[in-house]
């Protein structure tokens, strides 16, 4: 149900693109529904982190992945159980780059009649190729959105092509974008355990993602578009002065709706984990919470009442009645 | 709000990320690539026109010229059929570069645009005067 309505929620867009650009309709598909999309993806992605900002983390709830840090002569794991602002730093850019956590993984299974732990890395390595690979090829894009082109997206878009396969030169990148997010959707579908808790929103990000990138490749290999055009209309987003040159194809509008949904949709979903990971208390916190004191930030001011206080304020009545007094 | 001083410096940083093509477009003007034309092979021509229409060559030149090496260097076929029925001999150096021979005015100017580096010049020999 969750996968069907995805998929078919994927192929309307496509389908109202085809439309839409088949009936003329350039300048909606090209420069106002890319403007609107990317307008809400920046709105909706600084708004969603100032609204996460503005909760308080009461403890220090760092994972504590390792040793932590004790007497001297026992070393503490740095990374794993930071205590230091740089160790912090380290343990979120392998969290961030390299999905350290996800490096952790493991599985338990039933084995001849024993429960066996064991390491599960499948999961990580195409998160890997999967994440990497989008963002190798959002930056490739940068190609046709900036002139002249920087000089280190030359350099990606070069070791990118370097296989030198047909003309257009064939991408490792898009071969291994493919190859991660179909690994993503088939763990959604064989394993039953993940196939009962996934929902439409996580199989729509993946066909969306799945369609961005097919349709990118047809548009490079199969149904061919003139590039300097396309180039052309994309600088003139950049540059508020939009202008949509004749004879781009087809496919070019449908790639762009697919990409607008995705930048529109990006602030409501879970694909927030991309500004979310940065803020994850169990990684980006110090464990040093048995060095330094920390207080809750939404303790209120308790009126305190020592009893230094108690015996100045009842001391004639104290004495009285004959109890003993620290000071007379 | 809380963590200020990381988050937002983050953000900035998010949205300057985000936003380069724009800021980075300001003032400078938007060359747009018109390749020239106007070599003494094509203004000698009476109908201007290429192997096929220009549509097609504008978008899928590469592919072509790409088919036109397997046949020629595999298969040794040497003359390519058009969609108008002419038979062309499917060469880069002799076919191509007869008409279009002022590569850096013509190839070099979408190429350059686009960031397209085709490597037909690490076996052909490029016309002279033009600098790698």
């Amino acid at each position: 149900m969750a996968m069907t309505f995805s998929f078919f929620a994927v192929i309307a867009i496509v389908v109202v693109a085809l439309i839409g650009a088949l009936s003329g309709l350039h300048f909606v598909f090209g420069v106002i529904l890319p403007y609107a999309a990317f307008a809400i993806f920046l709105v909706g992605f600084v708004n969603k982190v100032l609204n996460w900002a503005s909760s308080p983390v009461p403890f220090r709830i760092p994972t504590t992945a390792g040793q932590q840090k004790t007497l001297p002569w026992i070393s503490d794991s740095k990374l794993d159980n930071p205590t230091t602002t740089i160790g912090v730093i380290g343990r979120m850019v392998l969290e961030i780059l390299f999905f350290r956590s996800l490096f952790r993984n493991t599985s338990t299974e039933l084995r001849s009649g024993n429960l066996v732990h064991g390491p599960a890395k499948w999961l990580w390595l195409f998160a890997l190729i999967f994440h990497w690979s989008f963002l190798l090829i959002a930056l490739r894009h940068l190609r046709l959105f900036v002139e002249p082109v920087p000089f280190l997206i030359q350099g990606i878009e070069s070791i990118d092509g370097m296989l030198q396969v047909g003309s257009p030169p064939i991408y490792i990148s898009d071969l291994l974008i493919i190859a991660g997010v179909t690994f993503l959707f088939m763990r959604r579908v064989i394993l039953p355990r993940i196939k009962y808790i996934s929902l439409a929103a996580d199989f729509f990000p993946l066909f969306l993602i799945f369609a961005i990138a097919a349709t990118g490749i047809l548009m490079r290999f199969v149904f061919r578009v003139d590039i300097v055009g396309i180039k052309t209309l994309l600088v003139s987003l950049a540059n508020f002065s939009p202008v949509v040159p004749d004879g781009i194809g087809v496919i070019f509008f449908i790639h762009v709706a697919l990409v607008s949904a995705l930048m529109a949709y990006f602030p409501f979903s879970k694909l927030m984990h991309m500004g979310g990971v940065f803020l994850s208390p169990t990684r980006n916190m110090a464990n040093n919470s048995r060095a330094v004191r920390h207080i809750n930030p939404w303790n209120y001011p308790v009126k305190f009442h020592h009893y230094d206080e108690y015996e100045d304020h009842f001391r004639d009545v104290m004495k009285d009645a004959g109890l003993p007094l620290e000071k007379e | 709000m809380y963590d200020s001083d990381k988050i937002i410096p983050g953000l900035i940083i998010f949205v300057g990320l985000m936003t380069f093509p724009i800021w980075s477009s300001i003032g400078k003007a938007e060359p747009k690539p018109e390749p020239k034309i106007d070599t003494p092979a094509i203004n000698q021509m009476v109908k201007k026109q290429c192997v096929e229409d220009t549509h097609f060559m504008k978008t899928s030149h590469m592919q072509m010229i790409n088919d036109w090496r397997d046949k020629v260097l595999r298969d040794g076929e040497r003359y390519y059929t058009n969609s108008r029925g002419e038979k062309v001999m499917m060469s880069l150096q002799n076919t191509c570069m007869k008409c279009h021979s002022n590569k850096d005015k013509f190839c070099d100017t979408c190429h350059t645009y686009t960031d397209v580096k085709p490597y037909c010049w690490d076996c052909h020999i490029q016309p002279k005067g033009i600098k790698q």
